[in-house]
């Protein structure tokens, strides 16, 4: 079965006064139809730029310099700007951290989700009418009728990010792109939220990039989970096996920097450090400054990943199969 | 009975009210419009802090856990209520004494960027209190400004530079820093990690640990993350909407929940063990603290509600030793 989406070796760097900062370099992975991928990092891992990298949306002095993005088959690298709107808010969407960043202020929600079924297919205003409520209707708002002539202002968070929701999956995309959509967020609706993509989602088979820097959302929500840190996928594979044996000492570390797994009153084992500039990436695997396991080889070009069945690292030391907890 | 607690709030009130403008008011005399718009922040909260303890106040946004930390450290009156400093009312302390007390409680905030002055070098930012409050001499300042920069786990070489020039991680120790300088008892840290990643957040999370040995604090620890909460705190509130829905030991809150938004806050939290779980969670919104709902808060989302919730609001009352919990369903 052709993936959903197949990205490989995509670089997308930012070309500044300050030098050239590379913020995605070299990412590959895929996902298939009605799967989920959760992309994990910590702030400056270029988590959010590889999702924008995706629709076309990095803006200058950003641009995608290598690489290929193809969703179901069509690279999107070089598509001309036509091609790329008829897919966005069409056959591939995207849902914000903020709300608002997608809904427009001025606009009453109604026209705003009608624009978005038009704007893709030749329906009457009635029917897009009836489509819009119904969108509303299964992202859980409590008479959707009413909420079409309210204005973004009169929601609260948690409605808002419904809406914005309920507006990315109106056509039935392909692939949803999610950029930590929850994180602003109570504990409270968080789970509403959770709980209203993941039924869209399965119902109509969209393949799903769920961005986030929080490990224990994804891991009950993903089928996969892909770390970046300073640009690079550092270990992807399948959820279970990634959270209960980490390969790469980064993984690893992030999991056991979680308060989670922790012993109450003991110490948290944290990473000591902090991430690399982006204008200066060091040579070789970026974390070895931070890493208790590097050698001086792992400052060696580029590191290359292994594949291990199903979870592959990029790492020349990865930690045993069998025991993570390592660090 | 146990030892009088380092610091207790009494049944706290907290009022913000809006002013009407001209519009406002006039609509207000010709009998359309209800008059000033008030937000019951809090609605008589009690708490102690014991000596040496780490107790966590947890809750979702406009319950008033911020508020609360904010007229504990003595930063925000309180609209009617008492704090109590080891038993004394603070309000009534007078003179030096009033000032030590002052200074005994201080507190971190969430965002370093926007608490620290960018236009002032960290040595001044850590500085300038104890100077103010002679507690240092000037000639002694640069070692005791050294002595904490270390503690937090900055180089001292760096004192001269201004927050810019610093990491998140870096701003929250100074914002440590500036706290530790005027010689505290009681930290009150609001959302003090939130803002950091995860491996920068446990750095800090441990510096918490290891000054509280060090110096023999006693913390007030304000956050919405539980997984925080559950593993730095001794004892835990629970608020919702600006009350206090049930206090408990951390491992007794965690093993066994008692009120309904507990339960449901504990359920709806996300865990690293979950895999490929159906998200369900509690149905509604939070509601408006300007129009909360009558009787118990919570009761247009409990699953257990009953006629009696509608009407009364339920108080308080210990369920078990050191447990409180304010639900109608541990009377019936």
């Amino acid at each position: 079965m052709t993936p959903t989406l197949d990205i490989a070796g995509l670089s997308t760097h930012f070309f500044t006064r300050d030098g050239i900062a590379k913020a995605v370099d070299g990412v590959s992975f895929s996902i298939a139809p009605g799967e989920v991928l959760g992309l994990v990092g910590e702030s400056g891992s270029g988590k959010s730029v590889t999702g924008f990298s995706i629709l076309g949306l990095v803006d200058p002095p950003g641009r995608v310099v290598a690489g290929a993005i193809r969703f179901k088959g069509e690279d999107l690298v070089g598509a001309d700007a036509q091609r790329l709107r008829s897919l966005r808010g069409n056959r591939i969407a995207m849902v914000f951290q903020d709300p608002m960043m997608t809904l427009n202020p001025v606009l009453r929600i109604g026209e705003q989700m009608t624009e978005a079924i038009s704007a893709h297919s030749k329906a009457t205003k009635s029917e897009a009418q009836a489509r819009a409520r119904d969108a509303l209707g299964a992202v859980g708002i409590a008479s959707p009728e009413e909420r079409l002539t309210a204005y973004p202002h009169h929601l609260s968070g948690g409605m808002r990010q419904r809406v914005a929701i309920a507006i990315a999956l109106i056509n039935a995309p392909d692939l949803l792109i999610a950029d930590e959509p929850t994180t602003a967020l109570d504990v409270t609706i968080q789970g509403q939220i959770l709980s209203v993509v993941q039924r869209l989602v399965a119902r109509s088979h969209t393949a799903l990039l769920w961005i986030t820097h929080d490990l224990s959302v994804v891991a009950g929500l993903a089928d996969r989970i892909a770390v970046m840190y300073a640009g690079r996928i550092v270990e992807q594979g399948a959820v279970d096996g990634l959270l209960t044996c980490p390969r790469h000492p980064y993984t690893a570390g992030l999991l056991a920097s979680l308060p989670e797994r922790a012993v109450h009153g003991g110490r948290l084992a944290s990473i000591p450090g902090m991430a690399p500039s982006l204008l200066n990436r060091p040579q070789g695997c970026a974390f070895r400054s931070r890493c208790g396991l590097a050698r001086p080889e792992c400052g060696n070009a580029m590191i290359a990943e292994k594949q291990v069945g199903d979870r592959r690292f990029a790492c020349l030391h990865p930690l045993a199969d069998s025991a993570g907890q390592v660090m | 009975m146990e030892a009088t607690p380092l610091l207790a709030a009494e049944r706290i009130d907290k009022r913000f009210e809006r002013r009407l403008d001209f519009a406002g008011r006039l609509a207000v005399k010709l009998g359309a419009a209800p008059g000033n718009e008030t937000v019951h922040a809090l609605d008589g909260v009690s708490l102690a802090v014991r000596r040496g303890e780490v107790l966590g106040v947890v809750g979702e946004s406009g319950c008033g856990k911020s508020t609360l930390g904010r007229i504990l450290a003595g930063i925000m009156p309180a609209s009617s209520g008492r704090i109590l400093w080891q038993g004394a009312d603070r309000d009534r302390l007078t003179g030096t004494e009033r000032r030590t007390v002052k200074l005994a409680v201080q507190m971190v905030f969430q965002d370093p960027a926007s608490s620290l002055n960018p236009r002032m070098r960290v040595a001044d930012i850590i500085g300038e209190a104890p100077l103010v409050h002679g507690q240092v001499t000037r000639a002694e300042l640069g070692d005791y400004i050294d002595t904490i920069l270390r503690d937090v786990g900055l180089d001292p070489a760096m004192k001269q530079r201004y927050p810019h020039q610093f990491s998140g991680g870096q701003r929250q120790r100074i914002g440590i820093a500036r706290a530790l300088a005027v010689e505290p008892q009681c930290i009150i840290a609001d959302e003090a990690v939130a803002a950091l990643d995860v491996s920068i957040r446990a750095q800090i999370i441990n510096l918490f640990d290891e000054l509280r040995q060090k110096r023999d604090l006693t913390y007030l620890f304000i956050s919405h993350d539980l997984g925080i909460v559950r593993f730095i705190a001794d004892r835990v509130v629970v608020m919702y909407l600006g009350r206090v829905v049930e206090s408990a030991p951390t491992s007794a809150l965690f093993a066994a929940p008692n009120h309904p938004y507990t339960v449901a806050l504990l359920a709806g939290a996300p865990r690293l063990e979950d895999r490929k779980r159906a998200f369900a969670a509690i149905e509604g919104e939070i509601p408006s603290p300007l129009n909360p709902p009558r009787g118990c808060h919570f009761h247009p989302r409990c699953p257990h509600v009953m006629a009696r919730c509608r009407e009364e609001a339920p108080r308080l009352s210990e369920i078990a030793p050191g447990r409180l919990s304010a639900c109608h369903l541990n009377q019936a």
